[in-house]
């Protein structure tokens, strides 16, 4: 191959690079521009135009932020540490008894990876409305605490624990749970990292259940917080939505921009069987 | 007296699984069951009880224009988002996969939408696509283009939808490429070049090849999504103008929600876990036999 063609190529490639990435990067920089700024910059880009918080704090006014902002950290929460303590228990299972019906029940897991309970909104929210937990953040997050996907992975990771670190626990008298305690968990630190990751992601941004079982701004999510503030009933204008938009996302965009590597890892290895 | 060891492990077993086990039955397994037989009754109404109607829900749901209209709309919208997120997610993951001045900054740009509500990115495309005062007219104007209502002409109503679904995915996808990329030994990229392959050619007969595996993963979660996540509608078009830009589990929502008619919203739900069960079978066949072939 020839170097000067090589060379020419090589430019290109990182032309095009640098060009996707304006375009990837632009919507969210250009809320961050209309937030920052008057009204009258929003489609004016004028560097020397004034900065403002003004957008910010008619913003915190508007909707009851604070509230929502509480509402999804109780979310991400309880649903994280319920789907943590089932998905290990039914992972150990799993990975390390033999039981009858071993086969069927893994089967019947693996079903909830392509039927994922956001599909199942009508005969779910029957459900969770006969155990009275309409406009509760528990409703929201129960029907995904025990997650195929966090069954799977724990599983995959208790599998490669060698057997003999589980042997020579036993060997001092530990019994299953011990085991399960002392030895598996504090040797899957990264997979729970990971999932933790991914799960905490997954349901900070998820809207249409929440949307479904909340009804008042005692249990409302920042997504479904959001929708209603940004429709155009509302009468707010774009800077100030952007303003909003900014707020409920900054969290997790400040978590991913500062713990890049760890957020790429995690939903990479969520996705590698 | 001492169990022994085969049938405690039969015990701990099930009682490590079981709490895992009740709710997942009770949100995944019963919801399905129930929602097929809740496909044969009709909705239960004040001072009416619900009753055994056989296929009726079916039949009415084949004669429901705004159905086979989604089902379209879904079809559109399915087959124009995923060849085109997949396709920039691979260039993408080949453009950073190489050295690149910034490479991090991009690789950041790239995956950044992954992380972002789709209700928060969707309030902020919602104004580029205003009339007028939009972003996108903005631009167009400067074209000497005219004003257009993107998102209340039945003709770009669901494009607009698909252009942001992309933008939103593609980032996502990339990352399965990009570790699939760096678990190819880079000493067979050597051995090519010194051999005088071309740099299509080797993409063409030794990357794309070993990234098949990761492709049909891509492509099945590409498909799952085009079903599952509607959230976008919420806030761009609520479904219109007429329906265009309406896919089948918001009309779902809107029936069960909207009309609570959860007869017929059970019916449409049998409809997408169909689709979903496809993809399912597809996976487990034809990818875990026929991709793997070492």
């Amino acid at each position: 191959m020839i170097t000067g063609n090589s060379d020419w190529f090589q430019k290109l490639e990182t032309l095009a690079a640098w060009l996707l990435a304006f375009l990837w990067a632009a919507p969210l920089l250009y809320a961050v521009w209309a937030a920052f700024h008057p009204m009258d910059f929003v489609t004016r880009f004028d560097p020397l135009a004034p900065l403002t918080f003004e957008n910010f704090r008619n913003a915190w006014k508007v909707a009851p932020f604070a509230r929502y902002f509480f509402n999804t950290f109780v979310l991400v929460t309880i649903t994280l540490a319920g789907q943590f303590v089932l998905c290990t228990m039914a992972a150990y299972a799993f990975a390390r008894f033999e039981f009858a019906g071993k086969e069927l029940a893994f089967i019947l897991v693996l079903v909830q990876i392509m039927i994922m309970p956001d599909v199942l909104i009508v005969q779910n929210y029957q459900t969770i409305s006969s155990l009275g937990l309409v406009d509760t953040i528990l409703g929201i997050g129960l029907p995904y605490m025990a997650s195929a996907f966090g069954i799977f992975l724990l599983r995959q990771t208790f599998k490669q624990v060698p057997r003999e670190l589980e042997d020579a626990a036993r060997v001092e008298g530990a019994g299953p749970i011990a085991v399960l305690w002392k030895v598996y968990i504090p040797l899957s630190r990264p997979t729970y990292l990971a999932y933790g990751l991914v799960s905490v992601s997954y349901h900070w941004n998820n809207f249409l259940w929440p949307l479904i079982i909340t009804n008042s701004t005692k249990a409302r999510p920042l997504t479904v917080g959001l929708s209603i503030f940004g429709a155009p009933e509302s009468g707010v204008n774009f800077s100030v939505i952007s303003a909003g938009t900014l707020l409920a996302v900054s969290p997790l965009l400040i978590a991913f921009l500062l713990f890049q590597r760890q957020f790429v890892q995690s939903f990479m290895r969520s996705g590698i069987k | 007296m001492k169990l022994p060891v085969q049938k405690t492990a039969h015990i701990y077993g099930w009682l490590f699984l079981l709490p895992a086990a009740v709710l997942m039955v009770a949100f995944t397994h019963y919801p399905v069951v129930a929602g097929i037989f809740a496909s044969f009754y009709s909705t239960p109404k004040a001072g009416r009880l619900q009753r055994f109607v056989g296929l009726e829900n079916y039949s009415s749901m084949i004669a429901d224009p705004v159905f086979l209209q989604v089902l379209e709309n879904n079809f559109i919208y399915a087959l124009g988002v995923i060849p085109l997120s997949v396709t920039l997610a691979l260039f993408m993951a080949l453009l950073v996969n190489k050295k690149l001045p910034g490479r991090s900054i991009v690789r950041a740009a790239y995956f950044t939408p992954t992380i972002l509500p789709m209700i928060a990115v969707a309030n902020i495309w919602l104004f580029f696509y205003t009339p007028q005062i939009g972003l996108l007219d903005q631009i167009g104007s400067l074209f000497g283009m005219t004003s257009h209502t993107w998102l209340g002409d039945t003709q770009t109503a669901l494009g607009c939808m698909m252009v942001l679904a992309i933008w939103k995915d593609a980032g996502f996808f990339m990352i399965f490429f990009l570790a699939a990329l760096q678990a190819i030994p880079p000493e067979l990229e050597e051995a090519a070049l010194i051999e005088g392959a071309g740099r299509f050619y080797y993409f063409r007969r030794i990357t794309l090849p070993l990234l098949m595996p990761t492709m049909l993963f891509v492509l099945v979660n590409a498909t799952i999504n085009s079903f599952k996540l509607v959230d976008h509608i919420f806030i761009l078009t609520k479904g219109g103008p007429d329906n265009a830009s309406s896919l089948l589990l918001y009309y779902i929502y809107e029936v069960a929600f909207g009309f609570w008619d959860t007869a017929y919203a059970s019916t449409l739900t049998v409809v997408l876990l169909v689709i979903l069960s496809l993809l399912a079978i597809t996976q487990f066949t034809y990818i875990e036999k026929k991709v793997h072939y070492q």
